[in-house]
């Protein structure tokens, strides 16, 4: 029997019994809708990480101060600040693999133009820090080596705190007051985003490291030199572990700590951290189109179960047809047939729901989703396995029946 | 003589039923020569049926042989027996069998969709046999829109329309009253005067009446073959 004419009567079959035909295929359009939503939440969620690690700058450690101690005993605890200028200094010079090393201090300031004041995180840094964290300005310019070399009052605003404190208009060569000292705005960094803990990147203003120290908020009494933290940028990523022990070393030595003192101050690898939440959400939108799979299994023994009901109901016809030369394979065929065509049909319209359903789930609580065809095209075919699997059963069932045994069933 | 259309030789069908065996059919030889109309009698669990089935194709008999025209067909597979039920065998029911949801015009297709036969083909070859069954008008309606009778002559049309050479009917005017029985035999005995073989299974004297020979069964055995006498010819509808 060919094939268009099998599936002219499994349309026909289908037809004839619409709101079965209907709930049959929503089991089906509720499992591929949850699978195509589910896998673009997961695949928005990735995106959003991957994000973040551009926004963060790839290859990045940060070095930061720890407290001395020695035996258990805390020692100096006015010499928080470890780790120095002079550090930074020296992994730049010694280390290969460092692209640059950027010393940084931090520390909250309320800023104050006019009659708005806002508060916000000040970082002293020196020019690598843009180069370390892939930073560049939208309007004016950068710190310069000079301006550090003169303890220069000028500062580069975030556009959180350009917004805030400018509102529309433009800030350059405006004078700010950073805990009353005058600043004059020399640029605008361009917007980064949230970081990975949701922190405000560019909430924040950034002077140089001298005039941090000298001006603004003031300098360790152990240490003049001494730093919050180095931001240090590796020239690739597969030289990250080795880059990270050859700092401990270097810093180790410099810091004259002896073999069973612990390290006075401490390496984060952010990349890690990063690739380690992109697993972790990774993790999640697997987790997410497998439960969103399961459903669809639920939606395939859905088919089974009507397509069973539906050979049972149809045992006179099938009699009927092997009595008049349908062969058991043209039997099997139709009702495979029939079970696909629900399978396929729910995989269509599942697909169209899952879409918009991602959409609206994205619009509704602002999540970033992506529908990609690389989740839809599986979730389509696997609805059609799910068709071919569950349909095969009631399909062999009714191929084996008896034609003179179907024939006489009341 | 004709050449012998059916040649049964020793015909034994055994069925299990629960713990013990049901000897359906113990021993039926018989021949039929093409062109003859037959009616097999017999009360109910007499092996008529059984016969029929066999003949018809469906079952294959536990033992002997069954030959259709010359050919050994009890030890056939499953797809050469549909093959043979297909191009060589009309059936036509007690309960006619229709699909309730399709048209007149559609149930006589239906044998065609298992051959190879384009669409415009199956049309026209349905057609013709609605025309030959005398429903020309009432091809596009669905069987609950058609009387009894009606349904009954849509059925042989179905059972004709692969122009098969022998037609079985089983009890066939079992669910009509006797007018419209007549006019069901009517074009029954329309389409053995065709040549048409046909083999009629009935437990009513009248209608096995209409047959030019009859075949008596009881207990699994063939325990009559006669010539009818005084053969009933149909009026014409």
């Amino acid at each position: 029997m060919k094939i268009s004419a099998t599936v002219q009567m499994a349309a026909a079959a289908l037809r004839t019994n619409r709101l079965r035909t209907a709930l049959t295929a929503l089991g089906v359009i509720i499992g591929v809708g949850a699978v195509v939503t589910m896998m673009a939440i997961g695949a928005g969620a990735q995106a959003r990480v991957a994000e973040q690690i551009r926004s963060l700058g790839s290859n990045l450690i940060i070095v930061l101060s720890g407290s001395i101690t020695s035996g258990g005993v805390r020692l100096g605890s006015g010499s928080l600040l470890t780790i120095t200028e002079d550090d930074a200094r020296a992994i730049q010079r010694d280390v290969r693999s460092v692209e640059a090393a950027a010393p940084t201090i931090r520390g909250g300031v309320q800023v104050v133009f006019g009659n708005s004041n806002w508060s916000t995180a000040l970082q002293g840094v020196t020019p690598e820090y843009f180069q370390a964290r892939e930073w560049g300005p939208v309007s004016g310019r950068l710190i310069i080596p000079d301006d550090v070399d003169a303890a220069s009052k000028v500062v580069v605003l975030g556009q959180t705190v350009s917004e805030n404190l400018f509102g529309g208009t433009d800030p350059l060569d405006q004078t700010v007051r950073i805990k009353a000292v005058p600043f004059t705005v020399v640029g605008v960094l361009a917007r980064k985003g949230q970081s990975t803990r949701g922190e405000d990147q560019d909430d924040t203003l950034l002077i140089p490291l001298s005039t941090a120290k000298k001006k603004v908020l003031g300098v360790s009494q152990a240490n003049a030199r001494s730093v919050g933290s180095i931001l240090v940028k590796v020239t690739a990523p597969d030289r990250m572990a080795e880059a990270e022990a050859l700092i401990r070393d270097l810093l180790r030595e410099r810091h004259h700590l002896q073999p069973r003192e612990e390290d006075d101050f401490a390496i984060r690898n952010l990349s890690e951290v990063l690739a380690s939440q992109e697993a972790a959400s990774r993790v999640l939108s697997l987790l997410l189109a497998a439960v969103a799979a399961v459903s669809l299994v639920v939606g395939g023994i859905g088919i089974m179960n009507i397509m069973l009901v539906s050979v049972t109901e149809r045992t006179r016809e099938i009699g009927l047809r092997r009595a008049i030369g349908a062969r058991r394979r043209d039997i099997l065929n139709q009702f495979l047939i029939e079970a696909v065509f629900v399978s396929l049909a729910g995989g269509l319209i599942g697909i169209a729901v899952g879409i918009v359903g991602s959409y609206v789930i994205g619009l509704v609580f602002q999540w970033s989703v992506l529908v990609s065809w690389a989740a839809v095209l599986p979730a389509f075919l696997f609805a059609a396995a799910v068709g071919v699997f569950f349909g095969y059963y009631p399909a062999r069932k009714a191929s084996r029946l008896k034609p003179i045994e179907a024939l006489r069933y009341e | 003589m004709d050449a012998p259309l059916i040649e049964t030789q020793g015909l034994h069908k055994d069925y299990p039923l629960g713990d013990h065996v049901v000897h359906a059919l113990r021993g039926v030889s018989v021949t039929i020569a093409a062109g003859e109309m037959v009616a097999v009698m017999g009360p109910s669990g007499s092996g008529k049926s059984t016969f029929m089935t066999i003949l018809g194709c469906l079952d294959t008999p536990t033992a002997g042989r069954y030959l259709l025209e010359d050919r050994d067909v009890s030890g056939l597979g499953d797809d050469d027996l549909s093959e043979i039920r297909s191009r060589r065998i009309g059936f036509v029911f007690q309960q006619f069998n229709l699909l309730p949801r399709i048209t007149a015009q559609a149930n006589v297709e239906m044998p065609l969709l298992y051959g190879d036969v384009s669409s415009r083909e199956r049309r026209e070859r349905a057609q013709r046999k609605l025309e030959v069954v005398g429903l020309q008008g009432r091809a596009a309606h669905r069987p609950a829109q058609l009387s009894g009778g009606e349904q009954q002559r849509v059925a042989i049309a179905r059972a004709l329309v692969n122009d098969p050479i022998l037609l079985l009917a089983d009890e066939p005017t079992g669910n009509l009253d006797t007018r419209t029985s007549d006019e069901i035999m009517a074009v029954v005995q329309a389409l053995h005067r065709t040549g048409l073989s046909i083999v009629l299974v009935t437990h009513e004297p009248d209608i096995a009446q209409y047959a030019q020979r009859i075949l008596s069964f009881r207990d699994g055995m063939l325990v009559g073959d006669e010539a009818v006498r005084d053969r009933r010819q149909a009026r014409a509808a």
